[in-house]
């Protein structure tokens, strides 16, 4: 118990060092602009399909599940508008980037991991170059950039998947379909929810390349960054959404 | 073809590479190094002999601050790697190329830009016609020219070796480590291998510090032998010496 204990404390002090050396080299001079380029199409582009098919199901669904309860209470008009801000506050920003933590996190933890253990990184750095401004500062930029960007396109996808589940019990236009979706979101709806999604995107990066990057020799420890990437990089999407949900209901 | 070896050493000779008494441990009972000294003059080939385990890759990490040593000095161009900052390191390290086991190539990246990485970021009045024009040099010294635009993973043992070469001599080192160069290959690519260190060598004027258990390639190669044992250096001297040497342990290395 103690030991176990104590190897999440280092854990815990060794991420945190981390994350200072990590701001420390973002402002040091020459950035790599290719690289984050790179890596804003790895993580952006290449996750659209994945949170486009998942946003649709997530707007669809909603709106299926939601839709007997309101009937009950003779409130089915209000259903756009509640499944929109179901889907903008809360559903789709953490869903979106519980996805991205499987995808992107595993996939910045197995390489990173698997570039550690073939020496990759060693012939990085004896060649001068920093592979921690190379490798790390890249992805974690890029991830922060990109996860928000996701979940807007989630959000989107999402009630255009609201609009389908909708229209299989009515037949309302996508006009007007629309119109009651912006009618009840407000400015305090969409504001706080993009800011937390920059903190999903940090944190997915972050985790990834610590995981990554701080792998122990052998092939085994690559499977281990990977999967342990995951499984932090979502409880600490959790801790930020709680925390986010927090300080929202504090300031509006 | 075996190229003659025709580097003779003045003894006056300052050391280029110089450890002393150099310690490493990991954790509290596994000491690697005990007070490890070599010298390494400018234009030598040493080899580092020992039994696995006997921190032989340890020291030559050390050497380029890859790994930072419990205690002792490493000089290198006549500067004590542990006392100089991340910018002096890495003056130092343009000066070093190190040969990886299994050639460390990127793997994401093409041979050409394996090659055109390190040059890029470290020469940056090159045109991308001058950096192609190097890469295409450095791969003819090689012997690889027909691999350019393959992946490291379209590559045999080999070739990656030296693919790997190439990109530490695109940076025109003038020390080179080698970390054990032909393991896991066949005799003739090892003897082959063992031909490129030492026609590098000429061409290059470079130092070499290779780390082997290859025998052959120890003979092929070496100006000066080290053979280490439980962290620190039992044995040295050239090929022949130790050949002959009247220790068993020693002896047993060459059978």
């Amino acid at each position: 118990m103690v030991i176990y204990l104590k190897s999440i404390f280092t854990d815990a002090g060794n991420l945190i060092l981390f994350t200072t050396r990590f701001f420390r080299e973002i402002v040091k001079p020459l950035f790599e602009t290719h690289e984050f380029i790179k890596q804003c199409y790895v993580i952006g582009y290449k996750s659209l399909p994945l949170v486009a098919v998942t946003g649709f199901i997530m707007g669809l669904v909603l709106t299926l599940q939601s839709r007997p309860t309101l009937s009950k209470f003779g409130a089915e008009s209000w259903l756009p508008g509640m499944v929109a801000l179901s889907l903008i506050r809360e559903i789709a920003p953490v869903i979106t980037a519980l996805i991205c933590a499987g995808k992107v996190s595993s996939g910045i933890g197995a390489e990173l991991g698997s570039m550690k253990v073939t020496e990759q990184i060693d012939a990085m750095e004896v060649s001068a170059i920093n592979p921690f401004k190379y490798l790390v500062v890249t992805r974690i930029l890029a991830a922060t950039l990109m996860i928000p960007i996701l979940v807007v396109f989630a959000d989107a996808i999402g009630i255009l998947g609201g609009y389908v589940g909708f229209n299989i019990h009515s037949d309302v236009n996508m006009v007007r379909y629309n119109a009651q979706v912006f009618e009840s979101l407000d400015f305090i709806d969409i504001f706080p929810a993009t800011i937390k999604t920059f903190f999903f995107g940090f944190s997915i990066g972050l985790i990834g390349c610590y995981k990554g990057f701080t792998a122990s020799n052998g092939t085994e420890s690559v499977g281990k960054a990977a999967n342990s990437a995951v499984v932090l990089a979502s409880l600490i999407i959790f801790i930020i959404d709680m925390l986010a949900v927090q300080i929202t209901d504090l300031f509006f | 073809m075996k190229l003659p070896k025709n580097h003779i050493l003045p003894d006056n000779d300052a050391p280029i590479i110089e450890i002393k008494n150099l310690y490493k441990s990991f954790g509290k009972d596994n000491h690697v190094l005990k007070g490890l000294s070599f010298f390494v003059k400018k234009g030598e080939n040493l080899v580092v002999l020992g039994k696995s385990g006997s921190g032989k890759s340890i020291a030559i990490k050390c050497l380029v601050g890859l790994m930072q040593a419990d205690n002792g000095t490493i000089n290198v161009f006549g500067k004590d790697i542990a006392k100089l900052d991340e910018t002096g390191l890495n003056e130092i390290r343009l000066r070093i190329g190190f040969l990886f086991q299994n050639g460390a190539l990127y793997d994401s990246m093409s041979v050409r830009e394996n090659l055109s990485f390190p040059l890029m970021r470290h020469s940056s009045s090159l045109n991308p016609i001058e950096v192609d024009k190097a890469v295409i040099d450095i791969l003819t010294s090689v012997g690889l020219t027909e691999a350019i635009d393959k992946m490291p993973s379209e590559l045999s043992g080999g070739m990656k070796k030296r693919v790997g070469l190439a990109r530490t001599l695109i940076l025109k080192p003038e020390i080179l480590l080698y970390d054990e160069p032909t393991t896991g290959l066949d005799t003739i690519t090892s003897r082959e291998i063992s031909e490129l260190i030492l026609s590098i060598q000429q061409k290059y004027k470079t130092t070499s510090i290779i780390i082997t258990h290859d025998m052959a390639c120890a003979k092929q190669t070496s100006d000066r032998i080290v053979i280490l044992k439980d962290g620190i250096v039992n044995a040295e001297g050239t090929y022949d010496a130790l050949e002959n040497s009247h220790d068993e342990w020693v002896r047993s290395f060459f059978i």
